[in-house]
């Protein structure tokens, strides 16, 4: 027996394993089985939906979604986009769905600045800031949101003067039972044209600020923020503006027999959705922004202030860009119940996407198909809601490594 | 063992998709069987299905079903009542959680075409109305213009308002709610000029939640037909046939005389009507697969149809509605049910 050289170690990389279609291989094992439960599933939820159908068919029950193309047949009380009671169903539901948005939109951006300004004022140096923040979450959080709502609304026609009796500002703002009416320009091609020049200005606003920050980060030479990107999209508001013909046509609200005539209003319900979701909203978010901010170490906090930071620039340079990373999750949590919960907003006569199909589930009978839009657009919503959230967490996440 | 699971599964489909429907043709054994009638009714509208402190209910959609069961369960006791909303209510029928649905509920195409449903007969030809204050100084629906109006969703209400509003281009805004209190709620706080529902649901809110029932009037004009009947589900014609004839019965005993004092002694006439309502002379329940005392029995619980109008709605009743289209067919409304015989 001669001794046998020792095989010769091979390198860090060795020759690529074939894939091994057995049942020995854990990986194929895995796809099997991962197969398997997505065939159940599909199973499952066919088995579910034919079994429905089945039913619904064997009792003389109709089903489809053929009915989006009918005609509606009745009005909606306020809408973003032209409609009335001849468009189709579908064009019913999209005004619902501009309706949930629009209280959506607005109820995240408020409950944000108020929660977070709440949040800040747990740390205040104040006691009665402090204890008023805390009286706040601790009142908001805990009433049910459908009794703060219905509050709101009470609030709002019980105390407000009926129209004839509006109270005004300057004869521009009305303040009645029909909400609160502000004049808008009347809407022509110079109207149209100034916002488009707003929105190029936006984008102008957002190439400044990149190039701002990076000459700051690269000289260390302070440029303003802020006041100047502002500047840029009043610029180009103001561009546009002169450039469609300077249109100056305004709409001016007016109480005329049973209605307010002219201006822009915001209802009742819309003001009693709105603020209701807020405060609430507010109060949980109060809470995540705390955490986020506790959450940041407190050797920070001691090195911003021996580089000579007052607590406010501490607070928003060094503090809360370190706390979104916690902040984030919880509040698309909080995001999302807030658009979910804007379907209570039936219960006080807000025309949301829920009041829509109601009204289109009694008159056409299909309530699954109903009741399958509304989870469909809600389902729409909280997905992009959380998407563009997660993108924002990634984009936060990196600044700290 | 894929496969296997595929097959067993298909076989599983395949039988359930020839399994019958649970309640078809069965409605009455069940009713039989349980010994009690569950009735789906309203939530609380005075006059038509409310309940009082005690939780006793009256009203002439309750009266109706206390006839029912009188007939099919010699007993109008037996009744096991069922709060709706006017969303729920459909659901209700549908799923077989309620036997018959008495909850002033419009017969229209749609409904009796579309879900599954039958409609028995009419108990109350009503029409849609409007509620104004008299503060608003409006005599008349057509001057509505540009009005805020409140109404409750999932009713027949909302289509009719919009027809109106474009037959007479007055633009009115429709405010809708979901639950009844809080549209309500909205009108007597001002945020709307006007109410609208049934005329007969006006008179009920007006008498029931408003304040000052005299500060608010209803407008003359009815947008609309609202026939307000009971119904029931489809697949079950002897249980739809009995369902009629009650209705039908109550009618025809008011047009021959026959109320719940008198019914016992009426057994006695000698008017061949009469002594087949009251199963004297040819036995008419044994067709419907009941005793020959059924309409004897009905009449005795609830009276006949005149008696229930007065007792619930009429003039010595709160909500004071006149007969009008409720009146029999030879007295000059439209009741007219087909003969028993």
């Amino acid at each position: 027996m001669s001794a046998e050289p020792l095989p010769t170690p091979r390198g860090p990389s060795p020759a690529p394993r074939r894939r091994q279609w057995s049942f020995r291989s854990e990986a194929f094992r895995g796809l099997l089985f991962q197969l398997f439960a997505v065939v159940l599933v599909g199973c499952g939820i066919w088995y579910l939906a034919h079994n429905t159908l089945a039913n619904m068919a064997a009792r003389g029950i109709q089903s489809g979604f053929d009915f989006l193309a009918q005609p509606a047949g009745f009005d909606i009380g306020e809408t973003v986009i032209p409609y009335d009671a001849l468009h189709p169903y579908w064009r019913a539901f999209l005004v619902g769905v501009m309706n949930t948005l629009r209280v959506a939109l607005v109820g995240i951006v408020l409950a944000t600045i108020l929660g977070t300004l709440v949040g800040i004022g747990r740390f205040s140096r104040n006691a009665i800031v402090r204890g008023l923040c805390y009286a706040y979450v601790e009142f908001f959080r805990n009433i049910p949101v459908l009794i703060q709502l219905l509050m709101w609304y009470l609030f709002f026609t019980d105390w407000l003067p009926p129209i004839f009796e509006a109270f005004n500002v300057g004869g521009l703002f009305l303040l009645s039972k029909a909400g609160f009416s502000f004049p808008v320009p009347v809407w022509s091609f110079g109207v149209a044209l100034a916002l488009v020049g707003g929105l190029i200005g936006l984008l102008a606003a957002w190439l400044y600020r990149r190039w701002a920050l990076r000459k700051f980060e690269a000289t260390g030479r302070v440029r303003s923020l802020f006041w100047v990107p502002l500047a840029i999209v009043a610029a180009g508001m103001v561009l546009g503006w002169l450039v469609g013909g300077a249109p100056t046509a305004w709409s001016i609200p007016r109480a005329e027999g049973f209605s307010m005539e002219g201006g822009a209003s915001a209802t009742p319900e819309f003001l009693g959705v709105l603020l209701g979701l807020v405060f609430y909203t507010a109060g949980f978010i109060a809470e995540v922004v705390r955490a986020g901010i506790a959450s940041v170490a407190g050797g920070q906090v001691e090195a911003a202030g021996s580089l000579g930071l007052t607590r406010g620039m501490a607070m928003r340079l060094v503090i809360l860009p370190q706390a979104l990373r916690v902040i984030i999750p919880p509040l698309t949590s909080q995001y999302l119940n807030l658009t979910k919960n804007s379907s209570l907003a039936v219960a006080i006569g807000y025309p949301d996407v829920v009041s829509i199909a109601n009204t289109s589930l009694n008159q056409t009978g299909r309530a699954v198909e109903a009741i399958s839009i509304i989870m469909a657009v809600y389902l729409v919503i909280s997905l992009s809601t959380s998407a563009f959230m997660n993108w924002y967490n990634k984009r936060a996440a990196i600044k700290e490594r | 063992m894929k496969p296997m699971l595929k097959l067993s599964l298909s076989a599983a489909l395949v039988a359930a998709a020839f399994a019958a429907p649970a309640f078809a043709g069965k409605t009455l054994d069940a009713i039989k069987q349980r010994g009690q009638l569950v009735c789906g009714v309203n939530t609380g509208l005075a006059g038509f299905s409310q309940a009082d402190s005690q939780g006793k209910w009256t009203g002439l959609d309750v009266d109706y079903c206390r006839a029912l069961a009188a007939a099919i369960l010699n007993d109008g006791e037996k009744v096991k009542y069922v709060p709706l909303t006017a969303q729920q209510r459909f659901t209700a029928l549908q799923s077989g959680e309620i036997d018959v649905l008495s909850r002033n509920t419009t017969w229209t195409l749609t409904r009796d075409a579309s879900l599954g449903l039958h409609f028995v007969g009419v108990t109350y030809y009503d029409g849609q109305g409007f509620m104004v204050p008299v503060k608003a100084k409006v005599k008349s629906a057509k001057q509505l213009k540009g009005a805020t109006v409140c109404v409750q969703s999932g009713t027949t209400t909302e289509k009719n308002l919009t027809d109106f509003s474009r037959t007479n281009k007055l633009d009115m805004k429709p405010i809708v709610f979901e639950k009844q209190e809080a549209a309500t709620g909205a009108y007597f706080s001002g945020r709307c000029i006007a109410f609208t529902t049934d005329a007969s649901g006006l008179a009920s809110i007006r008498n029931k939640d408003a304040k000052d029932p005299k500060e608010h009037i209803i407008l003359p004009e009815l947008i609309s037909k609202e026939p307000l009947g009971p119904a029931i589900r489809r697949g079950d014609d002897e249980f739809f046939a009995i369902a009629k004839w009650v209705l039908y019965g109550l009618i025809e005993a008011e047009e021959y005389g026959v109320t719940q004092a008198n019914v016992d002694q009426m057994k006695t006439s000698q008017d061949p009507v009469v002594m087949r309502i009251t199963g004297s002379s040819e036995d008419m329940g044994k067709l419907l697969g009941l005793d020959k005392e059924w309409l004897v029995r009905v009449v005795k619980t609830t009276g006949n149809y005149g008696e229930m109008f007065a007792r619930n709605v009429g003039e010595k009743t709160p909500l004071n509605l006149p007969r009008g289209a409720n009146n029999l067919w030879n007295k000059g409304g439209i009741q007219y049910a087909p003969p028993v015989r």
